[in-house]
């Protein structure tokens, strides 16, 4: 699937947990930046997986930190 | 040989400020700080002088009635139980100083397995040190590289650790969400082994699982079943099996794992299983090879309470009676209970903070009553609650005796 396409939808996706308004760039945090906890991950992921119809498992989860990584995990887990 | 052998320890010279490695824990200390600077008595600290029954004891001086043992039939007191304890201590000594595959499987601990073979049903049972162990035994073993583990988010610690100490792929689902279960299901890459891990009861809020739903989706997808039962066993289920035998899916169920520290009343963890080839994972799980086995006693009390667990229809009735009217009458002084009905004998009492919790504890305390103050991260959502588990021995006046007690208290704290 097209990056592009990927980081627009992820965009959508991420909004209403995007409380603070933060700017997102490729190296925006999600512990750091966005304060995401753990149940806020978990959901966000949740949607993630239900949009791209993929799993994001918590190993997978643990190596990425920056919401470019995301987009580049799911691009990849697309393709498959 | 080494040279260190024969020359002193010399500390290595590095470069920079040392690191605290217990800075990590500087919020947990401040959160705790804060706590007692408010003037309550440590809730993590308190010490039981005197047990005079499964449902009394002398807490910090005071005559106080026990909520919150998990205690749930009984069965620590009782007299065959105590007298085949003090049997086994006499005759077998007071520990097997070995691992279960060397020296320390006596005959207490087969006759154990055997007892746990016949409450159950199952073909093999095996036995751990604690129920801690027996969730990070299997799960660690069983999934290997390459396996998926499907699990509830609000799952046991013991259930987390053991999928971190395995090397699966951990995939959370959210609590008791059927169709959650079903789609991470639907996306595991064909030819990949997936075992789902569920609960019967989740001991923070007393909720219970559908597991009758979802035992049926794990096997439509091809995937091994672990139910851990620890809060049911002995009162849940015509026979005390637990929730997947009240909800007649006991036989879809691959793994059974169930602790001695509940219903039994001693300590100690298990697994059963009809798996024609379980037997090996006496010698491939590792936190059942690398410790030492139970001590005799503890496995001739375990023995003695299982059977007579299976004979326990009056007490499983009375339990239930009780839990029903505690939860009821909780309700309606105007409490925020973790369930709309009792589902099991754990009653979750929701708190608006860690604050009014401690609060509300201390005056529950105060009151000679004794419940868990139980609290981030250990609960979902962060939310504090004072949990409540009942037990068969409990009086029909002592429930009404309790609700006077949270009454009082929840007036003087504000919370009703």
């Amino acid at each position: 699937m097209d990056r592009d396409v990927v980081d627009s939808q992820i965009r959508t996706l991420i909004e209403p947990f995007n409380k603070k308004h933060v700017e997102i760039t490729d190296g925006t945090t999600f512990a750091g930046d966005l304060e995401f906890d753990s149940l806020t991950v978990m959901d966000f992921v949740a949607a993630i997986e239900d949009e791209f119809d993929i799993i994001i498992s918590m190993n997978q989860q643990a190596e990425i930190e920056t919401y470019g990584q995301l987009v580049d995990t799911v691009c990849r887990l697309s393709q498959g | 040989m080494s040279e260190g052998v024969s020359q002193a320890d010399r500390p290595a010279v590095r470069e920079g400020a040392a690191v605290d490695l217990f800075d990590k824990f500087d919020e947990t200390i401040r959160m705790r700080e804060r706590l007692l600077a408010s003037g309550v008595e440590d809730p993590f600290s308190l010490v039981m002088e005197k047990v005079l029954s499964p449902t009394r004891a002398i807490c910090n001086g005071r005559d106080t009635i026990l909520l919150g043992t998990y205690n749930y039939m009984g069965m620590t007191f009782d007299p065959d139980v105590v007298s085949a304890g003090q049997r086994a201590l006499a005759d077998f000594g007071s520990g097997t100083t070995g691992s279960r595959v060397l020296n320390g499987t006596y005959q207490g601990h087969r006759d154990v397995e055997q007892a746990l073979c016949e409450f159950y049903g199952m073909d093999h049972a095996m036995v751990f040190s604690t129920g801690y162990q027996a969730n990070l035994g299997i799960i660690s073993t069983i999934a290997g590289k390459g396996d998926y583990v499907v699990l509830d988010i609000d799952s046991h610690a013991s259930i987390w650790d053991g999928c971190a100490l395995g090397n699966a792929e951990i995939v959370p689902f959210k609590h008791n969400d059927v169709e959650a279960l079903e789609k991470r299901l639907r996306r595991i890459p064909a030819g990949a082994g997936v075992l789902v891990v569920l609960e019967g009861v989740y001991s923070m809020m007393g909720d219970v699982a559908p597991l009758n739903e979802m035992v049926a989706i794990a096997k439509r997808h091809g995937a091994m079943v672990l139910v851990d039962e620890a809060h049911s066993m002995g009162f849940i289920g015509e026979r005390g099996r637990g929730v997947a035998e009240a909800q007649g899916v006991i036989g879809g169920v691959d793994f059974i794992i169930g602790t001695f520290s509940k219903s039994v009343g001693t300590v100690g963890g298990f697994c059963v299983s009809n798996h024609p080839k379980f037997e090996i994972m006496r010698l491939v799980c590792r936190p059942y090879v690398f410790t030492a086995s139970l001590p005799p006693s503890v496995v001739a009390t375990a023995a003695t309470s299982i059977r007579k667990l299976m004979q326990a229809e009056d007490k499983r009735a009375h339990l239930w009676r009780n839990s029903q009217r505690l939860h009821q009458g909780l309700r309606e002084l105007g409490f925020t209970l973790g369930t709309e009905e009792a589902q099991s004998a754990i009653v979750a009492v929701i708190m608006p903070d860690l604050e009014t919790g401690a609060a509300m504890w201390e005056a529950l305390l105060g009151e000679g009553l004794y419940v868990n103050l139980a609290r981030p991260p250990a609960t979902p959502q962060n939310m504090t609650l004072l949990r409540c588990s009942l037990c068969a021995e409990h009086s029909d006046e002592e429930v009404s005796t309790i609700l006077g007690m949270f009454e009082r208290a929840g007036r003087a704290t504000g919370i009703i």
